[in-house]
């Protein structure tokens, strides 16, 4: 299963990530994800997911060829 | 309804008379407005500039869709959001949200819906230069 996992702000400077195409064959959940896109580093408390571009959370389920993000809590306007 | 996000600065006013002059005369009776402008000065520091980030195509996404809120739960003729990105100096306007409407009840009420839920979800994030480096900002709770 292939996704797209982009990194944010500051989580994109503490993983070292921008943005990587893994290749899921164990992934199920979007914690998943993360514990595979960076070598399960821990997650930063309040640490926001998305699934195309949509909220989602840590346990929800991803498909082949989503595009998952992780960022941390929103500072704009 | 529009929602823009725009990488160098702009004139909140000008864009207010701009979407005034468009709409049709004598339809709405009230536009409320609110306009985000950087500060110098943030938690006791002076602040030189500010790299704001976001995550374009969710960003615009999310701006679309609660402007599309705004219209179906008020009677409005027309809002707008415009929000900068990139690199900002003190004094340059963040964001603007407005709202046209028939009364100035359903303006107000629209257009502070548009900025506190953009400030509580839109994906953006602020980092600041002060005299001793860069640093993200870490809450948007302040009122």
């Amino acid at each position: 299963m292939q996704l797209n996992v982009k990194f944010f702000a500051s989580l994109s400077e503490q993983t070292g990530l921008k943005e990587v195409t893994i290749d899921a064959v164990k992934a199920a959940t979007v914690m998943d994800v993360w514990n595979q896109a960076t070598t399960n580093m821990p997650m930063p408390e309040n640490t926001l997911c998305a699934i195309n571009m949509a909220y989602a959370r840590p346990d929800d389920s991803i498909n082949d060829g989503d595009e998952i993000a992780f960022f941390p809590p929103v500072t704009g306007g | 309804m529009t929602a823009v996000l725009r990488n160098e600065p702009f004139d909140p006013w000008h864009e207010l008379a701009r979407v005034e002059a468009s709409l049709d005369k004598g339809k709405h009776g009230a536009c409320a407005s609110f306009v985000g402008t950087m500060r110098d000065f943030n938690l006791g520091d002076d602040i030189h500039s500010m790299s704001l980030e976001h995550y374009p195509e969710m960003t615009q996404r999310f701006l679309d869709n609660i402007c599309d809120q705004a219209l179906q739960r008020w009677q409005l003729s027309h809002c707008l959001i415009i929000h900068r990105f990139g690199e900002i100096k003190p004094g340059e306007p963040i964001v603007l949200t407005a709202a046209w409407s028939g009364h100035r009840a359903e303006a107000f009420e629209a257009c502070r819906f548009l900025i506190e839920e953009l400030k509580a979800r839109a994906p953006f994030w602020k980092k600041e230069t002060t005299a001793t480096g860069k640093r993200w900002v870490h809450d948007s709770a302040d009122k």
